[in-house]
């Protein structure tokens, strides 16, 4: 029996996204993302410019309002964050929730 | 941004006659098109949308509320209804919980960062248990397009 032991390894990592899908973090990716940090044990927070939010949360993930574009840093702490991170930033920059991207480079700012 | 952006005032249902989620969108897309903001006859199409996006996954997002939403070509800005039940709709909701109120969406196909900022909004006070608790317990109309306005000037609402 362990007692009055912290977790064997305490790992903290974060890592910068931007949103690439042409219509930015609505629901249906939001729920994507929870889905994916909900299966690792670490604790996820995703924060932009104003706020941070639990990333296993659907409402808080909705309250970011992450537009097209938008620039979001990814925190996971526990044991398997770096896995955690990881995928997160694969489904955000890479699949982009399986999403169109916009057909036109750089639309706006 | 305020609920006076978006809301319908006219679409406001204190009480909604419907018993099952369905029900439950076609009476608030009846009440905006009735208010006249779905231009013509786009109501039925909009109702099968909306449900349809339901069933790929469930608004109901728990805390016994739902936010059922869809993007149509009839609206050229964000547009909401909102409903609330006494007794409770299944919504097939994230906590398999019943949901109590309704804010309902319909947003123009072209302006995603528009649907989100909404989004962002109707979330924000959403999550508070003291605007989700005077949203419940309003029983008119005007009560609710009062708490809506308080909200919207009063940012120390909380």
């Amino acid at each position: 029996m362990q007692t009055g032991q912290d977790s064997p390894e305490k790992v903290i990592c974060q890592v910068d996204v931007q949103i690439r899908n042409a219509d930015g973090l609505h629901m249906r990716p939001a729920m994507q993302f929870v889905d994916v940090a909900s299966q690792f044990d670490s604790d996820i927070s995703v924060s932009n410019d104003e706020n941070t939010v639990d990333g296993k949360s659907i409402m808080q993930m909705s309250m970011l309002a992450a537009t097209y574009g938008t620039k979001l840093t990814i925190k996971a702490e526990g044991a398997d964050a770096k896995e955690a991170t990881h995928a997160l930033q694969q489904l955000v920059e890479e699949k982009h929730f399986d999403e169109p991207t916009p057909k036109k480079e750089k639309p706006k700012n | 941004m305020g609920f006076a952006d978006f809301v319908c005032f006219e679409a406001i249902v204190p009480e909604l006659k419907a018993e099952d989620r369905d029900g439950v969108i076609a009476e608030l897309v009846t009440a905006l098109d009735k208010a006249g903001r779905l231009g013509k006859g786009n109501c039925e199409n909009i109702i099968k949308k909306m449900i349809k996006r339901e069933d790929e996954a469930s608004t109901g997002m728990g805390k016994g509320i739902a936010v059922p939403h869809v993007k149509h070509n009839a609206v050229k800005d964000v547009v909401a209804a909102i409903g609330c039940s006494s007794a409770g709709i299944d919504f097939s909701a994230l906590d398999k919980q019943l949901v109590y109120l309704v804010v309902l969406l319909v947003s123009p196909v072209d302006d995603p960062d528009k649907h989100l900022k909404t989004m962002e909004h109707v979330f924000k006070h959403l999550q508070q248990e003291k605007f989700r608790k005077f949203l419940r317990q309003s029983q008119t109309v005007e009560q609710i397009k009062v708490l809506l306005l308080e909200v919207d000037e009063n940012h120390q609402f909380y």
